[in-house]
C-alpha cells in the first residue's frame, strides 16, 4: 500500500513540537513500519522547504528554547529515508519563493496535476 | 466477515466539532457491525482521558447532574460497550509519544499506547482509513 500525505496548515504549534508533527509521522512510519509514505506540501505548507528559515531565539523569562525546529532539515531527513516530497509549483510562485532558496532533492507538481499524482497512490491522507 | 475501518484523530476535545463529528461516524460504523480503529494524534490522545469530570454550571443555573455535561471519555466508552454488543471492536491507540508531552497517561479502559506504526498496521488491515486532522 502506497500513502500520501498532504499537509497544507503550516506551522501548527511547531514551535512546541519542534517540528511538524505530519513531516515527523511521515518519517516515524517509514521508519519504524517501512511504510511507503510520501509527503506533498501546498499551501503555506510549501515554505518548509525554505532554506533560510531560522526559529531560534524563544525564550521565557530564562527559559530558552534550545531545539527550535529545523524544518528544512527534517524534510531533508525524510527524503534520505526513501520519502517524495512534492511541493505544489503554483503555491511557491504566489508567495515568491524561488527555486535557489529551496533545499535539493524535491519535486514540484502542477495543480492540474495533482489528481493524476493521487491516482498513483493507494491512500491520501489530507492531514 | 465485518469490515474495518481506521481512523486517525487529531483534535483535543471540547475545542472542535470535528472530535463530535468523528465520534458519530465512529457510531455509525460499530452500529453497523464494523470492526473500527483509532490512532488518537497529538491533542485526540485527550478523548479518553480518565480524568475528565463533569462540573455545575453557575450561568446555566444548573448542578453537576442537573448539567450532565458532555465527556467524550463517557462516549468512547459507550462506543466501546456498542461494538461490543454487536460482536465487533473498537480498538483505540494513543500516541505514545504525543501522552507523555501532555501528560495524558491515564486513559480508559481499552485504550492502548502506541505508536505511528500502529497506525500504519491499522491501515493496512483496513478497508479505508480517514483522517480528521486539525486545521
Amino acid at each position: 500500500m502506497k500513502v500520501l500525505n498532504i499537509v497544507d496548515t503550516a506551522y501548527r504549534a511547531t514551535l512546541e513540537e519542534q517540528d511538524d508533527t505530519i513531516v515527523w509521522i511521515t518519517a516515524a512510519m517509514r521508519t519504524n513500519a517501512n511504510a511507503p509514505v510520501d509527503l506533498l506540501l501546498r499551501g503555506n505548507a510549501v515554505n518548509y522547504a525554505v532554506k533560510a528559515q531560522d526559529a531560534s531565539g524563544l525564550s521565557f523569562g530564562d527559559q530558552r528554547q534550545t531545539q527550535p525546529p529545523q524544518l528544512a532539515k527534517d524534510l531533508e531527513k525524510l527524503r534520505e529515508k526513501g520519502a517524495k516530497i512534492f511541493l505544489v509549483r503554483e503555491a511557491l510562485r504566489e508567495r515568491g519563493i524561488e527555486d535557489g532558496e529551496l533545499i535539493a532533492g524535491l519535486e514540484f507538481v502542477a495543480r492540474d496535476a495533482l489528481a493524476r499524482l493521487f491516482g498513483e497512490y493507494d491512500q491520501v491522507w489530507h492531514w | 466477515m465485518a469490515k474495518t475501518v481506521t481512523f486517525a484523530l487529531m483534535d483535543a476535545p471540547f475545542e472542535s466539532a470535528r472530535s463530535t463529528t468523528a465520534l458519530r461516524l465512529i457510531d455509525i460504523a460499530v452500529k453497523r457491525g464494523f470492526n473500527v480503529n483509532v490512532f488518537a494524534y497529538e491533542g485526540a490522545v485527550y478523548l479518553p482521558f480518565a480524568k475528565q469530570a463533569a462540573h455545575p454550571n453557575a450561568f446555566h443555573g444548573r448542578s453537576v447532574e442537573e448539567e450532565n455535561h458532555p465527556l467524550t471519555r463517557v462516549w468512547i466508552e459507550a462506543l466501546m460497550r456498542e461494538a461490543a454488543s454487536r460482536g465487533a471492536k473498537l480498538d483505540w491507540v494513543n500516541c505514545g509519544l504525543c501522552v507523555d508531552e501532555r501528560g495524558a497517561g491515564e486513559a480508559i479502559a481499552g485504550v492502548r499506547r502506541g505508536t505511528p506504526a500502529d497506525f500504519w498496521g491499522f491501515a493496512q488491515a483496513s478497508d479505508n482509513t480517514l483522517v480528521i486532522a486539525t486545521k
